[in-house]
């Protein structure tokens, strides 16, 4: 049933795309940008960003479940205009109908396309074979693992021989060990002559996920989205993680994850708070462990180790490493993060100490939180309600991540003791012997 | 295409009956064979000048309660229906869900009683030689009871249906009416049925109540639990009203035990794992029949009409296929103005004629007399609340930290909850009338006779979720009297308490019909309140009167419930949610 064009044209063909979400008080907020790229036969493609890169959003797009801003999807020279069945798709929780039988949910994309009983029960249980279920065809999803269910989700995708593959990080709800077999399984599956599907468009977190499965690696700029690198994985199957190719791979594409494009010149009429760069969603707990382990290192280490010595992904460490920038603690350096003097002195100083050191560097380095203090003292109350700072963020960011902005600055101020937060009311207060003082 | 069979384990595993089939084959014929026994004789001719006697002998105790449960599921069949239609309009048009979930919520809170003269007299009219009309209206009553908690209920869960089930839905391009059956109706089916059962005591209250309803000063009586218990008491013969109430709890327990314990039982395979419960509910009646291979050899008979079925709806399409291109962006909010100003030009135009109605059959100044009323009915709504939560909460606490009580209370507790608590009203006259209370107080331990058991169950079950580490953790930090109630026990029922005495406060509203005015042989007690001035409107056949009661009594109670509870439960799982 495959469709065999000539090798020239692309299966997938992504155009221009941009995708705008509506943002608070009538904005848009882009997503992706320009996004362009090709998907030809018997690739596999991973799509690799941190959260908020747009990647499982671009997937969407070429499933035809979102209708693109501006821009166009193809498959195999035709608009995509709503889901099509040249594609099925695996999900990060695996999206198993929980009162189907696996055989009633491999079944499922078969009977959607009306195929007769009889032999939609042998393709199925074909299916199931192949994915190594046999005898578990009338086991519940909530009877399998993890692992387990998304070979169910295999079986489901794979049933009704689809040209394209689309996973969504399948295997990031898996252990560590489970996510590594079902990774050379979905190797076999495609190197398997029964197989009909041979391409393969994966978004992952995951570096060497990435590096490990895919022929290309397109890195995904953050918001709005867009590719800013495109890497070719020309190591042949199976990979081997300590192979000095595969590491070089990994510590390129690091570099392209981590690398910063050139800061906008700040506009000098404007809100100081919509100039500043995101706060990285960061815990105060992380930072603190991450220099502490890089100060037991000699004060430098390579990001690919780092992560893997903490068993932390790249939506997990990112966010840390950034924070640790942002305060001018440490300093990214190609694929390396070098600890600053100012953040030894802080991994090396006792509890109470490191809350002033800490307060210092935020008020110097994070406009946001300077300017939360800014304003309270200026105020004669000391206090300032919270919505009022969330509609100063709100011009760039979308009102969550204005308020998840927020939630930070307060998080970290609180423990700077620069000032205290009451949930009940949403205002944030000088700490009370400040308040005191002003009265 | 092959047609080979395959002969599969189970068929052969099959081939034999098991005495346990027997068993339920009796008993499904049994439920047919009376099923059509029983609903033949709701065609009676129907002489209004005339009304059917209803006789008190024991005897015929048993026909009349099996006429009072057929009506009862008569209901819940067109209310599971209008569930599904309504549910999945509002849940796949946007136009749909501004008229159907406003309407709905209203619905829901307003008592059911207020409109049951109203209905009456419309099935009457269309039936006007057979009881058929008058059986129609009680079914009716006992639909509105269900439905709405119910539509609610479902359109909520379709549209917090997980965004990846959707997705994978949408991309194996299911039709919609493999959609319907595969993710809509499985992935709301526990709200459904648990919905279902709550408001299956408020059903009870209804049936009861419209079996012998008078509209325009005409008895009409039904043969049924409720008319037999009304006409016992008319003629002052306590032990067979004793009797009927005996009946009437042993009908709420096996109703509960062959139907709606069976049905949440087996619901539980449609519950998403990530909201796994503690204690997986259980039925014997369920257990039984997963042991006979009936149920089996139904589904295997049934499935190639199925198919069939499968492939003939293929009709209707696949839902949420074509994406919308971005010009569509403006035409589409042209047609949402459109439909505003229809809706609203709609709405504006309904108003008015119901104003016009009223005004011209109620002088102005008993309207704001009619306002007063109300709020006198309110202020015993409260009252009863109050008195609920004083009595009820220490009580429902103890019993839920107490699992071996709770286990044992539980059931009774639900019991008391679905038993139509207007059957025995009169009786309380015989005891107002003896000690000279007057029914200005005494209608509000009536209202409370049905209404303060939410409060109690939902306690319970609210207690007997605290977590064990909680306790422990209160114990081991000391913890004691007012302390261990302020900083533990107290927070953590707060949601429950809420969502009980939400409950409470509307089996309350609804109560107050029946409570206000109350007849035992041939004393009649009347209180002052909205209830007593919408009974009276009701039997004198005042329309206007009926309407603007139920009106005024409607709009206090979605008032209240946006300004006060749905504030207060909003709270509560903000704040005390475990």
């Amino acid at each position: 049933m495959k469709n065999t064009t000539s090798a020239t044209t692309p299966v997938i063909s992504v155009r221009g795309l941009r995708k705008d979400f509506p943002g608070p008080s009538g904005g848009v907020l882009p997503v992706l940008d320009d996004v362009t790229f090709d998907l030809y036969e018997g690739q596999v493609v991973a799509l690799l960003g941190k959260s908020g890169s747009g990647k499982s959003t671009l997937l969407r797009h070429v499933a035809g479940l979102l209708a693109p801003s501006g821009g166009t999807v193809h498959y195999r020279g035709k608009p995509v205009t709503g889901p099509h069945p040249g594609t099925a798709m695996l999900f990060q929780s695996f999206a198993l109908m929980p009162w189907l039988t696996v055989q009633q949910n491999v079944e499922l994309g078969l009977q959607a396309r009306g195929v007769h009983a009889v032999e939609r029960r042998g393709r199925a249980l074909r299916a199931i074979d192949m994915v190594g279920l046999d005898g578990f065809e009338n086991a519940y999803p909530k009877e399998l693992s993890g692992g387990m269910r998304q070979r169910v989700g295999f079986a489901r995708a794979l049933v009704v021989e689809p040209d394209v593959l689309l996973m969504d990080e399948p295997f990031s709800a898996l252990d560590v060990l489970t996510a590594q077999t079902l990774r050379n399984e979905l190797l076999e599956l495609l190197a398997h002559p029964d197989t009909p599907t041979r391409t393969v468009l994966l978004v992952t977190h995951s570096i060497e996920e990435a590096v490990q499965l895919a022929d290309r690696v397109l890195v995904l700029d953050t918001r709005p989205g867009r590719i800013k690198a495109d890497l070719r994985v020309a190591l042949p199957q199976p990979r081997n993680r300590r192979d000095p190719g595969f590491q070089a791979l990994v510590e390129d594409a690091y570099e392209a994850l981590t690398g910063r494009r050139a800061a906008p010149a700040a506009d000098p009429g404007q809100d100081p708070l919509r100039a500043a760069e995101p706060l990285p969603a960061a815990t105060v707990e992380a930072l603190t462990g991450l220099l502490e382990v890089l100060d037991t290192r000699g004060g430098a280490v390579d990001l690919a180790a780092l992560a893997d010595a903490l068993a932390y992904e790249v939506d997990d460490l990112m966010p840390v490493v950034e924070a640790a920038q942002l305060l001018g603690y440490a300093k990214v350096a190609g694929n390396r993060l070098h600890l600053t003097v100012t953040g030894r002195g802080f991994a090396r100083a006792d509890i109470l100490p490191r809350k002033h050191l800490f307060a210092a560097a935020a008020l110097a380095n994070v406009p946001l939180i300077a300017t939360i203090r800014t304003l309270l003292l200026a105020s004669g109350s000391g206090r300032l309600r919270e919505p009022y700072l969330i509609g100063r963020l709100g011009g760039h960011a979308s009102e969550r991540a204005a308020h998840r902005q927020l939630a930070t600055a307060v998080t970290w101020g609180r423990y700077a003791e620069l000032y205290e937060y009451d949930a009940d009311d949403r205002v944030l207060l000088l700490p009370a012997e400040h308040r005191r003082n002003a009265a | 295409m092959t047609f080979r069979r395959f002969p599969a384990g189970g068929a052969i595993r099959a081939a034999r009956l098991r005495p346990v089939d027997l068993l339920i084959l009796c008993g499904v014929l049994v439920l047919l064979y009376l099923v059509i026994r029983v609903g033949a004789t709701a065609d009676r001719p129907f002489d209004p000048g005339n009304p059917p006697a209803v006789s008190t002998d024991p005897r015929h105790l048993p026909y009349y309660a099996a006429r009072s449960v057929l009506r009862m599921f008569a209901g819940l069949v067109p209310a599971v229906l209008f569930t599904f239609v309504f549910g999945t309009w509002a849940a796949r048009s946007r136009r749909a869900a501004k008229v159907i979930v406003p309407a709905i919520d209203i619905l829901q809170s307003v008592p059911v009683l207020t409109f049951l003269s109203i209905t009456v007299t419309g099935f009457v009219a269309l039936f006007p030689h057979s009881t058929l009309g008058l059986e129609c209206a009680s079914v009716f009553a006992v639909f509105t009871a269900l439905v709405w908690n119910m539509a609610l209920a479902f359109y909520q869960s379709l549209t917090t249906q997980p965004r990846e089930l959707d997705e994978a839905a949408r991309l194996m391009g299911l039709t919609r009416w493999q959609r319907f059956w595969k993710l809509d109706v499985p992935s709301g089916m526990i709200a459904q049925v648990w919905n279902g059962m709550i408001s299956f005591g408020a059903a009870w209250f209804a049936l009861s109540a419209s079996e012998t309803i008078t509209v325009n000063h005409r008895d009409n009586a039904l043969p049924g639990m409720g008319s037999y218990v009304a006409q016992a008491l008319a003629d002052g013969e306590g032990a067979r009203v004793a009797l009927a109430v005996a009946v009437m709890i042993a009908m709420v327990v096996s109703v509960n035990f062959l139907f709606w314990r069976p049905v949440t039982a087996w619901a539980e395979r449609f519950r998403t794992e990530d909201c796994e419960i503690a204690e997986q509910p259980r039925s014997r009646v369920l257990e039984l029949l997963r042991r006979s291979t009936l149920p089996g050899r139904l589904g295997r008979a049934l499935r190639p009409a199925g198919e069939r079925l499968d492939r003939a709806m293929r009709v209707l399409g696949t839902g949420g296929g074509r994406l919308r291109a971005a010009g569509d962006e403006a035409r589409r909010k042209r047609g949402d103005l459109v439909f505003s100003v229809l809706y609203a030009l709609g709405v504006a135009a309904i108003g008015w004629q119901a104003v016009s109605y009223v005004l011209a059959h109620v002088p102005l100044p008993e309207i704001g007399h009619d306002a007063l009323l109300a709020l006198i009915t309110y202020g015993r709504v409260l009252l009863l609340v109050a008195f609920s939560t004083v009595v009820w909460v220490p009580i429902g606490v103890w019993i839920g930290m107490h699992p071996r009580v709770n286990r044992i209370a539980q059931p009774i507790v639900q019991v008391l909850a679905s038993f139509p608590s207007n059957f025995v009203f009169p009786l309380a006259v015989i005891v107002l009338g003896a000690s000279g209370i007057s029914l200005n107080w005494g209608c509000v331990v009536l209202m409370a006779l049905g209404a303060q058991w939410y409060v109690l169950f939902n306690v319970i079950a609210g207690a007997s979720a605290i977590p064990g580490d909680l306790r422990e953790a209160a114990a081991d930090l000391g913890l004691r009297g007012r302390l261990r109630w302020t900083k533990l026990i107290l927070p953590a029922v707060f949601p429950s308490y809420v969502t009980g005495a939400l409950t409470a406060s509307g089996g309350a509203w609804n109560a107050s019909i029946q409570a206000e005015i109350v007849t035992y042989g041939s004393t009649t007690l009347t209180a002052v309140g909205i209830g007593a001035y919408i009974q009276q409107a009701t039997a004198d056949g005042d329309f206007a009167r009926n309407f603007l009661g139920a009106v005024l009594m409607s709009v206090y109670v979605v008032v209240i419930n946006r300004l006060f509870w749905r504030r207060l439960y909003r709270f509560a799982v903000q704040r005390c949610a475990l």
